[in-house]
Protein backbone atom coordinates (compact mmCIF):
# COMPACT_ATOMS: atom_id res chain seq x y z
CA UNK A 1 0.00 0.00 0.00
CA UNK A 2 2.70 2.72 1.26
CA UNK A 3 4.91 1.56 -1.56
CA UNK A 4 2.46 2.30 -4.38
CA UNK A 5 0.95 5.39 -2.65
CA UNK A 6 4.55 6.77 -3.03
CA UNK A 7 5.15 5.68 -6.61
CA UNK A 8 2.29 7.22 -7.13
CA UNK A 9 3.13 10.70 -5.83
CA UNK A 10 6.44 10.18 -7.40
CA UNK A 11 4.81 10.00 -10.72
CA UNK A 12 2.21 12.69 -9.49
CA UNK A 13 5.57 15.05 -8.83
CA UNK A 14 7.34 14.26 -11.59
CA UNK A 15 3.90 14.90 -13.84
CA UNK A 16 3.48 18.33 -11.79
CA UNK A 17 7.13 19.01 -12.75
CA UNK A 18 6.54 18.82 -16.68
CA UNK A 19 3.58 20.51 -16.17
CA UNK A 20 5.49 23.32 -14.89
CA UNK A 21 8.16 23.34 -17.20
CA UNK A 22 5.57 22.93 -19.94
CA UNK A 23 3.75 26.75 -18.63
CA UNK A 24 6.99 28.90 -17.92
CA UNK A 25 7.42 30.22 -20.94
CA UNK A 26 3.88 31.18 -21.00
CA UNK A 27 2.64 34.22 -18.86
CA UNK A 28 0.14 32.97 -16.17
CA UNK A 29 -1.95 35.06 -14.37
CA UNK A 30 -0.70 36.01 -11.10
CA UNK A 31 -1.70 35.59 -7.87
CA UNK A 32 -3.22 37.85 -4.86
CA UNK A 33 -1.16 37.54 -1.44
CA UNK A 34 -5.06 36.60 -0.46
CA UNK A 35 -4.74 33.15 -2.50
CA UNK A 36 -1.62 32.39 -0.35
CA UNK A 37 -2.90 33.32 2.85
CA UNK A 38 -4.34 31.09 5.89
CA UNK A 39 -8.18 31.05 5.71
CA UNK A 40 -8.15 32.99 9.18
CA UNK A 41 -6.47 35.42 7.54
CA UNK A 42 -8.56 35.54 4.68
CA UNK A 43 -11.43 35.91 6.62
CA UNK A 44 -10.21 38.68 8.44
CA UNK A 45 -9.89 40.31 5.19
CA UNK A 46 -13.73 38.94 4.07
CA UNK A 47 -15.39 40.87 6.71
CA UNK A 48 -15.24 44.88 5.76
CA UNK A 49 -16.31 45.24 9.67
CA UNK A 50 -13.63 42.63 11.30
CA UNK A 51 -10.70 44.29 9.13
CA UNK A 52 -9.16 46.27 11.34
CA UNK A 53 -7.79 48.51 8.21
CA UNK A 54 -11.44 49.76 7.53
CA UNK A 55 -10.36 52.07 11.18
CA UNK A 56 -7.90 54.27 8.67
CA UNK A 57 -10.77 54.08 6.01
CA UNK A 58 -12.47 55.53 8.34
CA UNK A 59 -9.72 58.24 8.93
CA UNK A 60 -9.54 59.07 5.44
CA UNK A 61 -13.16 59.28 4.90
CA UNK A 62 -13.19 62.33 7.74
CA UNK A 63 -10.74 63.56 6.24
CA UNK A 64 -12.27 63.32 2.75
CA UNK A 65 -14.45 66.39 4.28
CA UNK A 66 -12.54 68.01 6.53
CA UNK A 67 -11.41 71.71 5.49
CA UNK A 68 -7.90 72.40 6.04
CA UNK A 69 -5.67 74.63 5.03
CA UNK A 70 -5.14 78.68 3.82
CA UNK A 71 -7.52 77.70 0.50
CA UNK A 72 -10.04 76.98 3.04
CA UNK A 73 -10.73 73.95 0.76
CA UNK A 74 -11.55 70.16 1.52
CA UNK A 75 -11.31 67.12 -0.87
CA UNK A 76 -14.80 66.62 -1.14
CA UNK A 77 -15.29 70.23 -2.86
CA UNK A 78 -13.38 69.69 -5.96
CA UNK A 79 -13.60 65.62 -5.76
CA UNK A 80 -17.60 65.18 -4.65
CA UNK A 81 -18.66 64.66 -0.75
CA UNK A 82 -18.65 60.49 -1.13
CA UNK A 83 -15.60 59.76 -2.92
CA UNK A 84 -17.07 57.56 -5.22
CA UNK A 85 -15.49 60.07 -8.30
CA UNK A 86 -12.15 58.21 -6.92
CA UNK A 87 -13.70 54.97 -8.61
CA UNK A 88 -11.29 53.14 -11.23
CA UNK A 89 -9.05 56.17 -10.76
CA UNK A 90 -6.64 54.39 -7.95
CA UNK A 91 -5.76 51.40 -9.62
CA UNK A 92 -3.95 53.48 -13.03
CA UNK A 93 -1.48 54.85 -10.39
CA UNK A 94 1.44 55.43 -9.76
CA UNK A 95 0.52 57.67 -13.29
CA UNK A 96 3.46 59.93 -15.31
CA UNK A 97 2.85 63.76 -14.48
CA UNK A 98 3.36 66.52 -17.15
CA UNK A 99 4.08 69.08 -14.55
CA UNK A 100 6.57 66.97 -12.29
CA UNK A 101 8.03 64.84 -15.43
CA UNK A 102 8.06 61.48 -13.30
CA UNK A 103 5.49 59.44 -11.97
CA UNK A 104 3.30 60.51 -9.08
CA UNK A 105 1.86 57.33 -6.70
CA UNK A 106 -1.65 58.43 -4.83
CA UNK A 107 0.31 59.25 -2.25
CA UNK A 108 2.07 61.79 -4.43
CA UNK A 109 -1.09 63.10 -5.61
CA UNK A 110 -3.15 63.79 -2.47
CA UNK A 111 -0.20 65.99 -0.99
CA UNK A 112 -0.20 67.52 -4.46
CA UNK A 113 -3.62 69.00 -3.85
CA UNK A 114 -2.81 69.59 0.00
CA UNK A 115 -0.03 71.68 -0.86
CA UNK A 116 -1.12 73.07 -4.04
CA UNK A 117 -4.79 73.86 -4.26
CA UNK A 118 -5.20 73.63 -0.42
CA UNK A 119 -2.40 75.68 0.68
CA UNK A 120 -2.00 72.83 3.35
CA UNK A 121 0.54 71.52 4.93
CA UNK A 122 2.05 68.30 3.35
CA UNK A 123 0.99 64.82 5.32
CA UNK A 124 3.66 62.15 5.89
CA UNK A 125 3.84 58.72 4.51
CA UNK A 126 3.31 56.68 6.83
CA UNK A 127 1.17 59.03 8.71
CA UNK A 128 -2.44 57.89 9.98
CA UNK A 129 -3.67 60.91 8.04
CA UNK A 130 -1.90 59.72 4.50
CA UNK A 131 -2.46 55.98 5.18
CA UNK A 132 -6.28 56.63 6.09
CA UNK A 133 -6.80 58.43 2.85
CA UNK A 134 -4.97 56.46 0.65
CA UNK A 135 -6.69 53.28 1.67
CA UNK A 136 -10.32 55.33 1.48
CA UNK A 137 -9.15 56.27 -2.23
CA UNK A 138 -8.42 53.07 -2.95
CA UNK A 139 -10.94 51.23 -1.78
CA UNK A 140 -13.39 53.05 -4.19
CA UNK A 141 -11.36 50.75 -7.07
CA UNK A 142 -12.29 47.94 -4.87
CA UNK A 143 -12.66 44.90 -7.01
CA UNK A 144 -11.49 46.39 -10.05
CA UNK A 145 -8.39 44.97 -11.89
CA UNK A 146 -5.07 46.81 -11.55
CA UNK A 147 -4.79 48.27 -14.86
CA UNK A 148 -1.57 50.87 -15.34
CA UNK A 149 0.38 52.69 -17.95
CA UNK A 150 3.34 51.71 -18.93
CA UNK A 151 4.29 52.74 -22.43
CA UNK A 152 4.68 55.92 -23.68
CA UNK A 153 5.72 58.61 -20.90
CA UNK A 154 5.38 56.38 -18.54
CA UNK A 155 8.36 53.90 -20.47
CA UNK A 156 11.16 54.93 -18.96
CA UNK A 157 9.99 54.98 -15.58
CA UNK A 158 8.93 51.30 -16.52
CA UNK A 159 12.05 50.28 -17.16
CA UNK A 160 13.36 51.76 -14.28
CA UNK A 161 11.05 49.54 -12.10
CA UNK A 162 11.86 46.45 -13.95
CA UNK A 163 15.71 47.34 -13.69
CA UNK A 164 15.25 47.88 -9.84
CA UNK A 165 13.15 44.52 -9.54
CA UNK A 166 16.40 42.31 -11.44
CA UNK A 167 18.87 44.05 -10.12
CA UNK A 168 21.18 42.00 -7.33
CA UNK A 169 21.03 44.27 -4.18
CA UNK A 170 22.19 43.82 -0.40
CA UNK A 171 24.36 41.96 1.55
CA UNK A 172 22.44 38.76 0.34
CA UNK A 173 23.11 39.95 -3.31
CA UNK A 174 19.21 38.98 -4.27
CA UNK A 175 17.04 40.27 -6.63
CA UNK A 176 12.96 40.58 -6.21
CA UNK A 177 13.28 37.94 -9.28
CA UNK A 178 14.85 35.69 -6.74
CA UNK A 179 11.74 35.14 -4.46
CA UNK A 180 8.54 36.52 -6.19
CA UNK A 181 9.51 35.13 -10.08
CA UNK A 182 11.52 31.84 -9.00
CA UNK A 183 9.76 30.70 -5.92
CA UNK A 184 6.13 31.44 -4.94
CA UNK A 185 4.32 29.29 -3.23
CA UNK A 186 7.87 27.80 -1.44
CA UNK A 187 8.64 28.33 2.00
CA UNK A 188 11.16 30.86 2.65
CA UNK A 189 12.16 29.48 6.43
CA UNK A 190 8.88 30.12 7.78
CA UNK A 191 6.95 31.95 5.40
CA UNK A 192 5.12 31.27 2.01
CA UNK A 193 6.27 33.73 -0.78
CA UNK A 194 4.34 35.05 -2.96
CA UNK A 195 4.07 36.76 -6.77
CA UNK A 196 5.01 40.00 -4.07
CA UNK A 197 1.77 41.79 -5.53
CA UNK A 198 0.95 45.51 -4.00
CA UNK A 199 -3.11 44.71 -5.08
CA UNK A 200 -3.94 44.96 -1.89
CA UNK A 201 -2.26 48.13 -0.18
CA UNK A 202 -2.09 49.69 1.94
CA UNK A 203 -2.78 46.47 4.10
CA UNK A 204 -3.53 45.91 7.48
CA UNK A 205 0.04 43.73 8.20
CA UNK A 206 -0.76 40.96 11.14
CA UNK A 207 3.07 41.66 11.60
CA UNK A 208 2.97 45.48 11.91
CA UNK A 209 -0.28 45.36 13.89
CA UNK A 210 -1.23 48.20 11.71
CA UNK A 211 -2.01 49.65 8.06
CA UNK A 212 1.12 50.19 5.98
CA UNK A 213 2.38 51.71 2.79
CA UNK A 214 3.20 49.18 0.02
CA UNK A 215 6.93 51.39 0.22
CA UNK A 216 7.14 50.70 3.48
CA UNK A 217 6.92 46.72 2.52
CA UNK A 218 9.50 47.67 0.17
CA UNK A 219 11.79 48.80 2.97
CA UNK A 220 11.04 46.02 4.69
CA UNK A 221 11.74 43.23 1.86
CA UNK A 222 15.54 45.72 1.18
CA UNK A 223 16.11 45.67 5.09
CA UNK A 224 15.55 41.63 4.86
CA UNK A 225 18.38 41.08 2.04
CA UNK A 226 20.36 43.21 3.88
CA UNK A 227 20.20 46.03 1.38
CA UNK A 228 19.98 49.60 2.05
CA UNK A 229 16.58 50.66 2.00
CA UNK A 230 14.84 53.99 0.22
CA UNK A 231 12.84 56.23 1.23
CA UNK A 232 9.23 55.93 1.40
CA UNK A 233 7.78 58.28 -1.85
CA UNK A 234 11.56 58.13 -3.41
CA UNK A 235 11.76 57.81 -6.96
CA UNK A 236 13.19 53.97 -6.54
CA UNK A 237 10.23 52.32 -5.05
CA UNK A 238 7.62 54.39 -7.04
CA UNK A 239 8.56 53.50 -10.28
CA UNK A 240 9.12 50.22 -8.32
CA UNK A 241 5.23 50.28 -7.65
CA UNK A 242 4.61 50.85 -11.68
CA UNK A 243 6.44 47.62 -12.65
CA UNK A 244 4.55 45.32 -9.24
CA UNK A 245 1.14 46.74 -10.48
CA UNK A 246 2.09 46.20 -14.01
CA UNK A 247 2.61 42.43 -12.88
CA UNK A 248 -0.61 43.01 -11.24
CA UNK A 249 -1.96 44.28 -14.29
CA UNK A 250 -6.10 42.21 -14.35
CA UNK A 251 -5.31 41.04 -10.38
CA UNK A 252 -8.42 42.57 -8.75
CA UNK A 253 -7.33 45.55 -6.30
CA UNK A 254 -8.34 44.23 -2.66
CA UNK A 255 -7.23 47.67 -0.76
CA UNK A 256 -7.35 47.79 2.42
CA UNK A 257 -6.35 43.96 2.32
CA UNK A 258 -4.89 42.09 5.81
CA UNK A 259 -1.86 40.66 5.34
CA UNK A 260 0.60 38.44 7.81
CA UNK B 1 -14.35 -7.02 9.01
CA UNK B 2 -13.77 -7.34 5.46
CA UNK B 3 -10.41 -9.60 6.19
CA UNK B 4 -11.59 -12.52 8.97
CA UNK B 5 -9.10 -14.94 7.42
CA UNK B 6 -6.13 -12.85 8.64
CA UNK B 7 -7.32 -11.10 11.60
CA UNK B 8 -5.09 -11.90 13.80
CA UNK B 9 -2.25 -10.15 11.16
CA UNK B 10 -4.51 -6.89 10.73
CA UNK B 11 -5.07 -6.62 14.43
CA UNK B 12 -1.25 -7.45 15.24
CA UNK B 13 -0.47 -4.47 12.78
CA UNK B 14 -3.24 -2.03 14.31
CA UNK B 15 -1.86 -2.93 17.66
CA UNK B 16 2.02 -2.01 16.34
CA UNK B 17 0.65 0.81 14.65
CA UNK B 18 -1.55 2.53 17.84
CA UNK B 19 1.61 1.29 20.08
CA UNK B 20 4.12 2.92 18.02
CA UNK B 21 1.50 6.29 17.70
CA UNK B 22 1.29 6.83 21.53
CA UNK B 23 5.19 6.40 21.94
CA UNK B 24 5.46 9.17 19.50
CA UNK B 25 3.24 11.16 21.15
CA UNK B 26 4.57 10.61 24.38
CA UNK B 27 7.89 11.61 23.07
CA UNK B 28 6.40 14.52 22.07
CA UNK B 29 4.67 15.08 25.44
CA UNK B 30 7.32 15.04 26.98
CA UNK B 31 9.66 17.04 25.05
CA UNK B 32 7.21 19.95 25.43
CA UNK B 33 7.12 20.02 29.34
CA UNK B 34 10.36 19.88 29.63
CA UNK B 35 11.85 22.61 27.21
CA UNK B 36 9.00 24.57 28.19
CA UNK B 37 8.92 24.38 31.66
CA UNK B 38 10.98 27.21 32.09
CA UNK B 39 8.18 29.19 30.42
CA UNK B 40 4.50 29.18 32.32
CA UNK B 41 2.81 26.09 32.32
CA UNK B 42 2.73 26.39 35.92
CA UNK B 43 2.07 29.74 36.30
CA UNK B 44 -0.68 29.44 33.65
CA UNK B 45 -2.59 26.85 35.79
CA UNK B 46 -1.84 28.78 38.58
CA UNK B 47 -3.62 32.08 36.95
CA UNK B 48 -6.57 29.07 36.20
CA UNK B 49 -6.56 28.36 39.86
CA UNK B 50 -7.00 31.83 41.00
CA UNK B 51 -9.58 32.56 38.82
CA UNK B 52 -11.43 30.05 39.89
CA UNK B 53 -10.59 30.01 43.39
CA UNK B 54 -8.74 26.83 43.75
CA UNK B 55 -11.48 24.73 42.03
CA UNK B 56 -9.85 21.79 39.42
CA UNK B 57 -11.44 21.93 36.00
CA UNK B 58 -12.72 19.20 34.39
CA UNK B 59 -11.97 18.60 30.70
CA UNK B 60 -14.75 19.28 28.45
CA UNK B 61 -17.53 21.75 27.55
CA UNK B 62 -14.96 24.40 26.80
CA UNK B 63 -13.58 24.63 23.49
CA UNK B 64 -10.59 26.88 21.63
CA UNK B 65 -10.44 27.55 18.23
CA UNK B 66 -7.04 28.95 16.37
CA UNK B 67 -5.49 28.32 13.54
CA UNK B 68 -3.31 25.05 13.61
CA UNK B 69 -0.22 27.32 12.33
CA UNK B 70 -0.39 30.93 13.21
CA UNK B 71 0.72 33.36 10.18
CA UNK B 72 2.07 35.54 12.36
CA UNK B 73 1.95 35.51 16.64
CA UNK B 74 0.94 39.39 16.80
CA UNK B 75 -2.08 38.69 15.33
CA UNK B 76 -4.02 35.47 16.11
CA UNK B 77 -7.77 34.86 15.62
CA UNK B 78 -8.94 32.77 18.53
CA UNK B 79 -12.97 31.93 19.60
CA UNK B 80 -13.37 30.54 23.08
CA UNK B 81 -16.96 28.66 23.36
CA UNK B 82 -18.58 27.09 26.02
CA UNK B 83 -21.30 24.53 25.64
CA UNK B 84 -24.10 25.63 28.21
CA UNK B 85 -27.90 26.39 27.49
CA UNK B 86 -26.94 30.31 28.97
CA UNK B 87 -30.63 30.48 30.71
CA UNK B 88 -30.63 32.01 34.34
CA UNK B 89 -30.45 28.70 36.09
CA UNK B 90 -27.78 26.98 33.96
CA UNK B 91 -25.10 29.37 32.60
CA UNK B 92 -21.46 29.96 32.00
CA UNK B 93 -20.51 33.06 35.04
CA UNK B 94 -16.58 33.89 33.28
CA UNK B 95 -14.14 32.66 31.34
CA UNK B 96 -10.52 32.99 31.35
CA UNK B 97 -7.83 32.56 28.32
CA UNK B 98 -3.92 31.23 29.40
CA UNK B 99 -1.83 31.12 26.87
CA UNK B 100 0.93 28.84 28.35
CA UNK B 101 4.12 30.00 26.91
CA UNK B 102 3.45 33.80 27.03
CA UNK B 103 5.39 36.25 29.16
CA UNK B 104 2.67 36.43 31.28
CA UNK B 105 -0.38 33.79 30.75
CA UNK B 106 -3.44 35.18 31.29
CA UNK B 107 -4.56 36.98 27.67
CA UNK B 108 -7.77 38.26 28.59
CA UNK B 109 -11.00 37.10 31.38
CA UNK B 110 -15.06 37.24 30.96
CA UNK B 111 -17.71 38.05 33.14
CA UNK B 112 -20.64 36.66 31.26
CA UNK B 113 -24.46 37.15 31.61
CA UNK B 114 -27.26 34.51 30.77
CA UNK B 115 -28.65 37.72 28.14
CA UNK B 116 -25.83 36.46 25.89
CA UNK B 117 -28.19 33.67 24.76
CA UNK B 118 -24.60 31.76 23.58
CA UNK B 119 -21.58 31.34 25.14
CA UNK B 120 -19.10 32.01 22.74
CA UNK B 121 -16.65 34.86 21.95
CA UNK B 122 -13.74 35.98 19.24
CA UNK B 123 -11.01 38.11 19.52
CA UNK B 124 -7.05 38.07 18.57
CA UNK B 125 -4.81 37.35 20.34
CA UNK B 126 -0.37 37.36 20.43
CA UNK B 127 1.43 34.48 20.76
CA UNK B 128 5.30 34.63 21.62
CA UNK B 129 5.61 31.09 20.39
CA UNK B 130 4.13 27.63 19.57
CA UNK B 131 2.59 26.92 22.17
CA UNK B 132 -0.43 25.72 24.71
CA UNK B 133 -4.03 27.91 24.90
CA UNK B 134 -6.20 26.74 27.55
CA UNK B 135 -9.49 28.48 28.21
CA UNK B 136 -11.19 27.67 31.91
CA UNK B 137 -14.89 28.23 32.42
CA UNK B 138 -16.90 28.82 35.67
CA UNK B 139 -20.67 27.61 35.72
CA UNK B 140 -23.48 29.18 37.13
CA UNK B 141 -23.70 25.69 39.89
CA UNK B 142 -19.95 26.39 40.70
CA UNK B 143 -18.46 23.71 38.65
CA UNK B 144 -15.32 24.64 35.78
CA UNK B 145 -14.24 23.01 32.88
CA UNK B 146 -11.75 23.35 30.59
CA UNK B 147 -10.22 23.02 27.31
CA UNK B 148 -7.03 23.31 25.79
CA UNK B 149 -5.90 23.81 21.68
CA UNK B 150 -2.25 24.22 20.70
CA UNK B 151 -1.33 26.86 18.32
CA UNK B 152 1.84 26.67 16.46
CA UNK B 153 3.37 29.89 15.99
CA UNK B 154 6.00 30.57 12.92
CA UNK B 155 9.00 32.35 13.77
CA UNK B 156 11.22 33.84 11.32
CA UNK B 157 10.88 34.13 7.44
CA UNK B 158 11.07 37.18 4.85
CA UNK B 159 8.65 39.56 6.89
CA UNK B 160 10.12 42.88 5.80
CA UNK C 1 -7.34 55.63 22.34
CA UNK C 2 -8.98 56.33 19.25
CA UNK C 3 -11.93 58.47 18.88
CA UNK C 4 -14.23 56.28 16.79
CA UNK C 5 -14.45 52.64 18.26
CA UNK C 6 -16.43 50.64 14.92
CA UNK C 7 -19.29 48.93 16.78
CA UNK C 8 -21.78 46.36 14.71
CA UNK C 9 -25.32 46.06 16.03
CA UNK C 10 -28.23 44.69 13.84
CA UNK C 11 -30.54 47.59 13.75
CA UNK C 12 -33.29 45.26 14.11
CA UNK C 13 -33.87 41.55 15.20
CA UNK C 14 -36.67 39.26 15.95
CA UNK C 15 -37.84 38.35 19.53
CA UNK C 16 -35.40 35.33 20.87
CA UNK C 17 -33.30 35.94 17.95
CA UNK C 18 -29.53 35.37 18.59
CA UNK C 19 -27.83 38.74 17.54
CA UNK C 20 -24.01 38.89 16.92
CA UNK C 21 -22.04 42.00 18.01
CA UNK C 22 -18.79 43.02 16.59
CA UNK C 23 -16.87 45.80 18.28
CA UNK C 24 -13.16 47.54 16.72
CA UNK C 25 -10.83 50.05 18.57
CA UNK C 26 -7.94 51.55 17.67
CA UNK C 27 -5.23 50.71 20.30
CA UNK C 28 -1.34 50.32 20.22
CA UNK C 29 -1.31 48.01 23.42
CA UNK C 30 1.65 48.48 24.26
CA UNK C 31 2.51 45.66 26.70
CA UNK C 32 5.66 47.17 28.73
CA UNK C 33 8.10 45.11 27.67
CA UNK C 34 9.20 46.11 24.74
CA UNK C 35 12.27 48.60 24.66
CA UNK C 36 12.54 51.46 22.88
CA UNK C 37 15.03 51.12 20.05
CA UNK C 38 17.25 54.36 20.29
CA UNK C 39 17.19 55.39 24.48
CA UNK C 40 16.83 51.37 25.10
CA UNK C 41 14.19 52.20 27.94
CA UNK C 42 11.38 50.14 28.80
CA UNK C 43 8.34 51.55 27.04
CA UNK C 44 5.46 52.01 29.49
CA UNK C 45 2.55 49.90 29.60
CA UNK C 46 -0.56 51.21 28.19
CA UNK C 47 -3.21 48.86 27.14
CA UNK C 48 -7.37 48.79 26.82
CA UNK C 49 -7.65 47.12 30.43
CA UNK C 50 -11.70 46.57 30.76
CA UNK C 51 -14.39 46.63 27.49
CA UNK C 52 -17.50 46.33 28.80
CA UNK C 53 -21.21 45.95 27.14
CA UNK C 54 -24.41 46.12 28.40
CA UNK C 55 -28.45 46.27 27.93
CA UNK C 56 -30.58 48.33 28.67
CA UNK C 57 -28.32 49.23 32.09
CA UNK C 58 -27.56 45.63 32.51
CA UNK C 59 -23.98 44.37 31.84
CA UNK C 60 -24.08 40.93 29.15
CA UNK C 61 -19.99 40.94 29.22
CA UNK C 62 -17.41 42.27 31.10
CA UNK C 63 -14.02 41.82 29.58
CA UNK C 64 -10.49 42.47 31.57
CA UNK C 65 -7.82 42.56 29.00
CA UNK C 66 -4.08 41.82 29.53
CA UNK C 67 -0.66 42.51 27.11
CA UNK C 68 -1.45 39.75 25.55
CA UNK C 69 -4.45 40.90 23.71
CA UNK C 70 -3.42 42.22 20.29
CA UNK C 71 -3.37 45.76 19.35
CA UNK C 72 -6.50 47.26 17.67
CA UNK C 73 -8.59 44.76 19.92
CA UNK C 74 -11.66 43.28 18.66
CA UNK C 75 -14.71 41.58 19.88
CA UNK C 76 -17.12 39.30 18.70
CA UNK C 77 -19.99 38.01 21.00
CA UNK C 78 -23.95 37.14 20.49
CA UNK C 79 -26.84 38.00 22.57
CA UNK C 80 -30.26 37.30 23.14
CA UNK C 81 -33.12 39.36 21.38
CA UNK C 82 -35.44 40.50 23.86
CA UNK C 83 -36.51 43.32 23.96
CA UNK C 84 -36.12 46.64 22.06
CA UNK C 85 -33.34 49.24 23.63
CA UNK C 86 -29.97 50.09 23.63
CA UNK C 87 -26.23 48.76 23.43
CA UNK C 88 -23.51 50.73 25.71
CA UNK C 89 -19.87 49.86 24.90
CA UNK C 90 -17.19 51.14 27.46
CA UNK C 91 -13.43 50.65 26.79
CA UNK C 92 -11.22 52.09 29.40
CA UNK C 93 -7.47 52.38 29.16
CA UNK C 94 -4.60 52.30 31.62
CA UNK C 95 -4.40 56.11 32.29
CA UNK C 96 -8.25 55.84 32.95
CA UNK C 97 -8.88 57.00 30.07
CA UNK C 98 -12.72 56.12 28.83
CA UNK C 99 -13.96 55.45 25.18
CA UNK C 100 -17.82 54.92 24.56
CA UNK C 101 -20.11 54.03 22.46
CA UNK C 102 -23.93 52.79 21.92
CA UNK C 103 -25.75 51.06 19.36
CA UNK C 104 -30.08 51.04 18.91
CA UNK C 105 -31.72 47.90 18.53
CA UNK C 106 -35.83 47.33 17.67
CA UNK C 107 -37.22 44.10 18.78
CA UNK C 108 -40.44 43.02 16.90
Amino acid sequence: MKKTSLIKQIVMFAGFGVLVAACAPKEEALKSGYDWAIPETQAMQDDDFSNPAFMWVDIGNDEWSKTDGEAGKSCADCHGADGSSMKGKSNMYPVYNKDDKKLRSIQDEVNNCRTNRMKAKAWKWESDQMLGMAAFIRTQSRDMPINVAVDGDAAPFFEAGKEFYETRRGGLDMACTHCHVDFPGVKIRANVLTNGLGNGFPTYRLKWQKIGSLHRRFRGCNKNIRAQPFKQGSDEYTNLELYLNHRAKGVMNESPSVRN
Amino acid sequence: MSTTMNKSTVIGRRQVLKGAGLGALAVVGTGLTTSEAAATPEKAAKAISKFTGGKKATAGKVTVKLPEIAENGRTVPVTVSVDSPMTDADHVKSVILVAEGNPSPEVVSFTMAPGLGKAEVSTRMRLGKTQNVVAAAVMSDGSVYSGTKQVKVTIGGCGG
Amino acid sequence: MAKKPRVKVPKSAKKGEQIQIKTLISHKMETGTRKNKKTGKLIPRMIINTFSCSFNGKELLKATLHPSVAANPYFAFYAKATESGTFDFVWTDDAGKTVSASSKMTVA
